[in-house]
């Protein structure tokens, strides 16, 4: 029980403090690797990827898929219940002044540093996983040419010049690719 | 009660229909509510997107909240939330089963090593954009560089630094003077 209104109130914190969107939410889902032992930081990244692959807003899929891993089915409904809390209470609490509000410039003056922000918020989150999946960290006192994984920072390189070329393909395509490479080149 | 299960409904379909992030959802938003249901005009739905952006959360889940609030009350704002999450509830929750007992062998595990690598160039390319719009002057680029510092390598809980960006932002008045905010 108590674990539920845990998850519950971790997650009614991403959503009260999840500023932008897609990839809002994931520096606060981070910030739990460290806290709970519900899912690894390498689990955090393969969410995402099923997130970006299936329907339902990003932000929701990621939370519903952190709240499985906490506590099963129940964990999923509470995480995703937390998650959309804030902006139902924010929505119906201040809907009459939010019409006047969305053009203020209170408004603009604060997302002025919050794009930046939460830009920073989502490089510091990846940070580990990138680190763990383009190097072989332990290596890092032995040999500094045997952390490069080559093969994972050859396909990060090509991967990113394709997902700028071809901005319409949908992320699935580079996510099956991404698979593929990796049972090939045993990564 | 039929009006707010229409509702449970219409933004079922746009969950189910919307791939990715908030952005992503815009067009079905305009297909659903405003050509089939005649819920609201063009303009008013990008009125209600605009304001799903600017409140805290998922904007998906903002811009339901506010529609379904809007015709319905706070049944409305209920029941049109739920609507958005469902697909992700049921299809999450299924896939989550299947891969947790698939995750032990040793293929699906190289699969996700690779797929983690596509994951951290996907998450390049949406945070250079970001960037690029966000990233105006010395201010904005140390808030960038201070708030990817905390996270990574002093474990900093982000709730603060979203507080103290917010401030940081309105006593500024950085935003003011820039058209394209």
């Amino acid at each position: 029980m108590l674990k539920y209104m845990i998850v519950f109130l971790e997650f009614f914190k991403a959503g009260l403090f999840a500023v932008g969107g897609g990839l809002a939410t994931l520096p606060f889902l981070k910030a739990m690797v460290g806290k709970y032992p519900w899912f690894t930081a390498a689990e955090l990244t393969n969410m995402i990827a099923i997130s970006e692959s299936t329907p339902g807003p990003m932000g929701v899929n990621m939370a519903t898929f952190a709240g499985f891993k906490a506590g099963g089915v129940l964990g999923a409904i509470i995480a995703t219940a937390g998650l959309v809390c804030p902006s139902i209470l924010i929505i119906i609490g201040v809907s009459k002044i939010l019409e006047k509000f969305k053009n203020s410039k209170l408004v603009k003056n604060a997302f002025y540093a919050l794009r930046p922000a939460s830009a920073g918020l989502i490089i510091g989150a990846m940070f580990d996983v990138f680190l763990m999946s383009l190097f072989h960290i332990e290596y890092i006192k032995v040999n500094f040419l045997k952390t490069l994984n080559i093969p994972a920072i050859v396909i990060f390189v090509v991967g990113f010049l394709c997902i700028k070329k071809f901005d319409k393909v949908h992320p699935i395509v580079f996510i099956l690719a991404g698979a593929i490479f990796g049972v090939v080149f045993q990564l | 009660m039929k009006e707010v299960l229409e509702l449970y409904w219409a933004f079922f379909q746009i969950g189910i229909m919307t791939f990715g992030g908030g952005y992503a959802m815009l067009p079905m938003l305009q297909r659903v509510v405003v050509d089939e249901k005649k819920w609201a005009t063009e303009e008013e739905i990008l009125d209600y997107y605009a304001i799903g952006q600017v409140t805290p959360g998922v904007i998906a889940v903002n811009t339901a909240t506010f529609i379904g609030y809007r015709r319905k009350g706070i049944a409305g704002a209920v029941f049109a939330t739920a609507g958005i999450v469902s697909p992700s509830l049921l299809i999450i929750m299924a896939l989550a089963g299947i891969i947790n007992q698939f995750s032990q062998l040793t293929i699906v595990q190289h699969a996700f090593n690779g797929i983690r690598v596509v994951v951290c160039a996907l998450v390049a390319k949406a945070v250079i954009g970001m960037i690029k719009k966000g990233v105006k002057d010395k201010l904005t680029f140390v808030i960038l560089v201070s708030a990817f510092v905390s996270i990574a390598f002093f474990k900093i809980s982000p709730i603060p630094l979203v507080v103290i960006c917010c401030f940081l932002g309105i006593f500024s008045k950085g935003g003011e003077d820039k058209k394209s905010c």
